[in-house]
């Protein structure tokens, strides 16, 4: 049976709202990606040290940073619409009987990857 | 009733997504630009010894499967979204390849890590 599919061709470049809702869920696809490097990392870390340096390898070449910058940035993205729609996807968060607003449910997100990603940094460091 | 199965895969979605919006920037900077440039952060961070004894130790077996799993499903479920945004309805039988892609993936991991030692 055929059915008749409204065409939504374009749609996404029709309104700057569309532009960055598309751009966010396409930060899915990078971080997917991201997730595959980290999987075949862990391949050749299995498989031996000689295997392992050339994953390393393949990490310091351009079309590998550029894939990271660009990783980097729509991530980065994603994290703050993850916590700019919290207050809607979170149940009702309530302190003393009071809802908290919806700014301080953003700022907290904020906060806590901001804390987090410094403890990151701070462990990989020592 | 059938019960449906959209709250597992909704909460792998959901804690992928809560994962990567607070270390994911943090990650991709260090494995992918700081480390390879040694840049801020030196390169024997990533050394094959150093990264040996983090999948051989407990916590770092759990960080590594959490990471590489929980991304994956996040990911891969956004991009079916994607896919049907853009004019690709693939419908259900799709949907369980992705799901399934992400839980191989998954279980690749957790593979490596037991036979890491």
């Amino acid at each position: 049976m055929k059915t008749y599919m409204r065409p939504m061709a374009g749609w996404w470049r029709r309104n700057p709202f569309y532009l960055w809702y598309t751009l966010r869920e396409w930060s899915a696809f990078f971080l997917t990606a991201y997730a595959l490097v980290l999987l075949f990392g862990l391949v050749q870390l299995v498989q031996g040290e000689a295997q392992y340096a050339a994953w390393r390898a393949s990490l310091a070449t351009p079309g590998a940073l550029l894939f990271h910058a660009a990783a980097l940035l729509l991530v980065l993205y994603h994290a703050w619409t993850w916590f700019k729609v919290m207050h809607k996807t979170l149940p009702f968060v309530r302190v003393a009987g009071r809802r908290v607003p919806d700014r301080a449910i953003f700022a907290a997100g904020v906060l806590s990857s901001a804390l987090l990603s410094l403890l990151l940094l701070l462990w990989v460091l020592a | 009733m059938k019960r449906s199965n959209r709250p597992i895969f909704w909460s792998l979605f959901g804690a992928g997504g809560m994962v990567s919006a607070l270390v994911g920037p943090m990650l991709i900077f260090i494995t992918g630009i700081a480390v390879p440039l040694g840049l801020l952060v030196p390169r024997e961070t990533m050394s094959y010894e150093r990264m040996l004894a983090l999948a051989q130790n407990g916590f770092g077996k759990l960080f590594i499967l959490g990471v590489i799993g929980l991304f994956l499903f996040h990911g891969l479920h956004r991009i079916y979204h994607c896919l049907h945004e853009v004019g690709l309805p693939l419908g259900h039988g799709w949907m369980a390849a992705f799901h399934g892609l992400a839980a191989a993936g998954t279980l690749a991991a957790a593979y490596l890590l037991i036979v890491i030692g």
